[in-house]
Formats: C-alpha cells, sequence, structure tokens
C-alpha cells in the first residue's frame, strides 16, 4: 500500500498500527464489520424485498392484468376487495400528507417555541422539570393517545362544533402534533444550544437585549437544525399508524376540509394487512402503499438534510 | 436603535487527513450478508417445531369469543393440554392451516377457490365442520327515532343516495355511514348482501374491528354501521330489517336476512387433540357456549 496521496502522518499512523493489532483486536474489527455490514443488508433487503412486492402490481401475472401506474397514483377509487377491484392511492397519499401537514403546523411552532424557551430562556428550576415531562410525553404510547382521541376529544369536538363526526382529520393532527412536539422540541433545543456561548456574549456586548439576541443572533444560527428538528418531526408524523387508524375516521376520499374524515396510508396497511391473501394482487398493492410511504419519508429525510445544508450556507 | 449582527461561524477550512485504507480481504462482506441470510435460507420449516401436546387455533376474529371461550371450558377438562387461542382473520388462518402452523382456523366464511388451490397445490386436504350462524345487526345510536329499514334502504344509504335521516322519516342529520374494513369478513358478508357489489360512497368512514363500529355508532347521534350480534352492547340499537329484528329465534328460522354461517377448519386427517376440541363445541357445552356468545349454534343432530 504505497499511495503517495496520504500525507505522510496518516500513512505513519497506518503503517505503525496495523502491525500491532492483536488477533484478539483483528477479531473484534472483524466482528464489527460483519455488524454493520448487516445493518446495511437488512436494509438492502427491506427495500429490494418492499419494490419487488411493490412491483408486481404492475405487471401481468397468472393472466391477470396488471394495474397501471396512472391508474395507482391518480385515481381516488380505494376498492380492493371488489370483485372489479381498483387500486388508486392519490385518496390515500391526499389522507396521509393532510394529516401530517396540519399536524406540523400546529407541533413545528410549538415545539420551537419550547425549544427557545428551554434553551435561552428557562431557569434551571423550570428545565428540570420541563424536560423530563417533554421526554414523558414521547413516551406515551400511541394507542393510549388514539384511545383519549376516540372516547374524549372525538364527542367533544362534534358537539362543539356541530360536526357530523368527530373522527376526522382535525382530531388526528392534533394528537399528531402531540407525539410530533417533542421530537421538535428536543432536536431543536440540540440546535439551538449548538450555538456558541461566545456568540451570545458578543451580542450583548453590542448592547443587544435578550430578545434580539435570540431573534437576530440564536435563530438564525440553528436555523439548518431547527428545520431539520421540524422535518424529522413530519416524518414522525407521517409514519404514525394506530393513532390515524383509531381517529382519523378512515374515508378513502380526497379531504375537502378540516373535519372531513380521511384514511393515511399507514392505516390503510394496518387494516387491511391481515386478511389479505400472500401473492394476490391486494397484496401488491399494499405493498405498493408501503413503497410510497418509504419513498415519501425518504424524501422528507433528504429534504432535512439539504434543508440543513442551505441554512448552514447561508448562515 | 436596532442592533444589527451578522454571524459568521465559518470555521478556517482545514483538510482532514484521509483516513489510511484499511485492508481487508474482498469478500469480507460476505460472513455478514450470511449471517443475515441464514435463517431465511432455513425457511419457514425452521421455525415450525410443533408441540404435540399445543393446540394452536386461529383464524378469523369473528369466531374468536366462541374459540377462546371453548377453550378456557375445555382446558378445565384436560388440564395436561396447552391450547394457544388467537384472532388473525379468516384468510390470514386458512393460510396458516394450509401451512401446518395451526391445527384449527376459524372462517367466518367459505373458503375462497383461490385458497382451495393452495392447499391442493400444496398436497393438503382440508376439512370444514359447521361452527354457529352468525347474523350481522344494523346498529344506530339509542336515540335515533329510525327502528326499521329495508334492505335497499340500507343499500341506497352505503351507496351515498340517501345522506340525510329526514329521507327515511327521521330526524334532520347528516347519515355517517360506518364500515368495517374491506378485508374483513364482515365487509365481505355486508357486500354481498347489502350492497350487492356496488361501491360504497366515498365519505364512509372504516374501522378495523366490530368493537369500534360499536363504540363509535354509540358515541354519534349521526352514525350507521353493522356488527356481528356478538358486538351488541347497550350502547348501540340494532334495527330492525324489513320488520324482522335480529333476535334469535328469527336467526334460526332464517328470516332474518343479514346472517351467515361460521365454520372451523381443520387439516384432513387432524391430530386427535383437534378432533376432541371439535367434539366438545359440538357438545352441550360448546353449544352453550356458542349461544351465550350471541351466536347460534347449528341445529342438533
Amino acid at each position: 500500500m504505497t499511495d503517495e496521496s496520504h500525507p505522510p502522518a496518516a500513512r505513519d499512523r497506518g503503517t505503525l498500527l496495523k502491525p500491532k493489532l492483536s488477533p484478539t483486536e483483528k477479531g473484534a474489527r472483524f466482528f464489527f464489520l460483519v455488524c454493520a455490514i448487516s445493518a446495511l443488508g437488512q436494509m438492502l433487503l427491506i427495500m429490494v424485498f418492499l419494490f419487488t412486492e411493490a412491483g408486481r402490481l404492475f405487471v401481468s401475472l397468472d393472466g391477470e392484468k396488471g394495474v397501471s401506474l396512472g391508474e395507482f397514483f391518480l385515481s381516488q377509487d380505494w376498492y380492493p376487495t371488489y370483485p372489479s377491484p381498483s387500486y388508486g392511492a392519490l385518496a390515500l397519499v391526499a389522507g396521509s400528507l393532510s394529516v401530517t401537514l396540519l399536524s406540523i403546523l400546529l407541533a413545528g411552532p410549538l415545539g420551537v417555541g419550547l425549544a427557545i424557551y428551554l434553551s435561552s430562556m428557562a431557569g434551571r428550576r423550570s428545565r428540570e422539570w420541563l424536560k423530563p415531562a417533554i421526554e414523558l410525553l414521547a413516551s406515551i404510547p400511541s394507542v393510549v393517545l388514539g384511545f383519549v382521541g376516540m372516547v374524549a376529544i372525538a364527542p367533544f369536538l362534534q358537539n362543539a362544533l356541530g360536526l357530523p363526526s368527530g373522527l376526522n382529520i382535525l382530531n388526528a393532527s392534533l394528537f399528531l402534533a402531540v407525539m410530533a412536539t417533542p421530537t421538535v422540541a428536543s432536536l431543536g433545543e440540540d440546535a439551538l444550544s449548538a450555538v456558541p456561548q461566545s456568540v451570545q456574549d458578543a451580542s450583548y456586548a453590542l448592547g443587544a437585549t435578550h430578545w434580539e439576541t435570540i431573534w437576530k443572533v440564536i435563530l438564525p444560527a440553528s436555523l439548518s437544525g431547527l428545520s431539520t428538528a421540524v422535518i424529522l418531526g413530519l416524518g414522525r408524523a407521517l409514519g404514525e399508524t394506530i393513532v390515524v387508524l383509531m381517529v382519523a375516521g378512515g374515508a378513502a376520499q380526497i379531504p375537502l376540509s378540516l373535519f372531513d374524515s380521511a384514511r393515511p396510508l399507514t392505516s390503510t396497511l394496518a387494516a387491511e394487512m391481515g386478511e389479505t391473501a400472500i401473492g394476490s394482487a391486494h397484496y401488491h398493492a399494499l405493498f405498493a402503499l408501503g413503497a410510497v410511504l418509504f419513498v415519501l419519508t425518504l424524501a422528507f429525510n433528504l429534504l432535512a438534510h439539504y434543508l440543513g445544508k442551505y441554512w448552514r450556507r447561508k448562515a | 436603535m436596532s442592533v444589527i449582527l451578522r454571524v459568521r461561524q465559518r470555521a478556517p477550512k482545514a483538510k482532514k487527513p484521509k483516513a489510511p485504507a484499511r485492508r481487508l480481504p474482498p469478500w469480507a462482506w460476505l460472513p455478514g450478508l450470511l449471517a443475515f441470510l441464514a435463517p431465511s435460507l432455513l425457511g419457514p420449516g425452521a421455525w415450525a417445531y410443533r408441540d404435540p401436546n399445543n393446540l394452536v387455533v386461529s383464524g378469523s376474529t369473528t369466531t374468536l369469543p366462541i374459540t377462546q371461550a371453548a377453550a378456557e371450558g375445555y382446558l378445565a377438562t384436560r388440564p395436561d393440554l396447552r391450547l394457544s387461542v388467537s384472532g388473525t382473520g379468516t384468510g390470514e388462518g386458512l393460510k396458516s392451516l394450509i401451512d401446518g402452523l395451526v391445527d384449527v382456523a376459524g372462517a367466518s366464511r367459505d373458503i375462497l377457490p383461490a385458497e382451495a388451490k393452495r392447499a391442493l397445490d400444496k398436497g393438503v386436504r382440508l376439512q370444514r365442520h359447521a361452527l354457529a350462524r352468525d347474523s350481522l345487526a344494523v346498529v344506530t345510536h339509542p336515540d335515533n327515532p329510525i327502528s326499521d329499514l329495508s334492505l335497499d334502504d340500507l343499500y341506497r344509504i352505503y351507496v351515498g343516495e340517501i345522506r340525510n335521516w329526514k329521507e327515511l322519516g327521521g330526524e334532520d342529520r347528516p347519515i355517517v355511514a360506518i364500515n368495517r374494513d374491506s378485508s374483513s369478513g364482515t365487509f365481505e358478508m355486508w357486500l354481498t348482501l347489502v350492497l350487492r357489489g356496488a361501491r360504497y360512497r366515498r365519505d364512509a368512514q372504516t374501522q378495523p374491528s366490530g368493537g369500534g363500529v360499536a363504540y363509535a355508532v354509540g358515541g354519534n347521534r349521526n352514525a350507521i354501521g353493522y356488527v356481528g350480534l356478538g358486538f351488541l352492547n347497550e350502547r348501540v340499537k340494532a334495527l330492525k330489517i324489513g320488520g324482522i329484528g335480529p333476535d334469535l329465534q328469527n336467526v334460526a328460522s332464517g328470516a332474518y336476512p343479514l346472517s351467515r354461517e361460521l365454520y372451523l377448519f381443520t387439516q384432513d386427517p387432524h391430530s386427535g387433540i383437534a378432533q376432541d376440541f371439535l367434539n366438545y363445541l359440538q357438545g352441550p357445552a360448546g353449544r352453550e357456549i356458542i349461544s351465550r356468545e350471541g351466536f347460534l349454534p347449528p341445529p342438533a343432530p
């Protein structure tokens, strides 16, 4: 190994350390390498499995005509168990996006506000209480939240607002927001705390007030981390299953108002997977829904990555 | 006076020294992949060890209350056995039965041609045993003044031609139609008997279980739904269909229109314990359990 591009120091480290590796060390290194590769392998195999199973919906098999991509993505008719079935995912995608986006409209400002309070306003006492409380909120099982939504919030919303049904997008978004807020708050707090104390001191030294320091110094400097926090919260809400299954109402339609009921991708998968014959078109259609969910989640993660980079460059 | 501050945080860009290339054998990825793949290479058979004293009952969630209660009663007579009962849905239960993972599968419908073909391909013969007669009750909120609807009314409500209770002589309230999830045996029965193959209205809500439907209807004066008789409770009101209520007499005589047979499936031949369990269910104790759970036992032999 005589690659001239390595700086001498690094090469020394490489050549000096290598002979000293004992067999135990070598074994350990090999073991951890196997761990790392198997994690990667799991990811790859899941992806391959997901996309091949999903892909079979679109090809003709056993004389059955495949579903066209146009029908899957553009039709809002999801009637998978009818004698002449249709597999339009548009209404389900719309259901997922509507509850997710509405929930992040609630959880984003709330979570960022919490993060600001925690990182630069709260005294030690209130921090000591608030931090565990937020962690506790994050650890409530979602089925408990769903139950509360069904038993308490749905009748309340229906009576208070005079709605046909309290199982609707608004109800689901409220609970998704409850679940996403801790994610946004704790990731946001990390981002805000990463702004160096020296920068804040400089701001105060120039005569800025506490508020001006937060608004004009800390926030712009941590925009990258904050946008990542909000989008990861969005991902949390997008993947949530039980809460939306219990409180979103489950109507496979494109929702036109806050009070319409909706059927997100996740709850469709959860409700229909158990009773579907393996290898049927319906089964592959559910995998196709899973693939759509996977791509949406991936898109949100990439968005978080690039927004983070963008704001870091701007700052 | 406002203070304008610009924060520049860019650290001086120092080129990180590249880590020296680790010399690994070119096949280093292989053990990882193998470690990951090994279980799947062994196949499902590797996990399928079966204890001969353990009876596994699975299948439809509609038959679950019966098989669960029967399992408790049966175990009291045979404490040496182990019984595990779960509800996975008719399709899943039959699939597991064909794969030999369960001994008895409850079914809320007859076997489908595709499933029969699957069994045939695997060289497995299945045996069907009549378990009980199940009926769907159409339910509304107890305060809803409507108490009798025809099958045609139900059809028009669920396809969306009737959208207000007032059109049926009730209050001026929108109708919230609640479906079971479209994979369930219960929905399949509704599709056949009420919808007659027509597509339900898009804004029909979905609940993943009979209990969920009963709960949602009991909490909403606008709602209508359908559940197995076993899920009826005091929070909901069961409607008459064309003047005939879902009581045991009407169900037994076949006069009540929303009825279906429930079955248990086993492999043929099946184990002695499985046959024992079936005998228990068809005996007096089993028949009492079936009636107690809100179903109608098959006519006595």
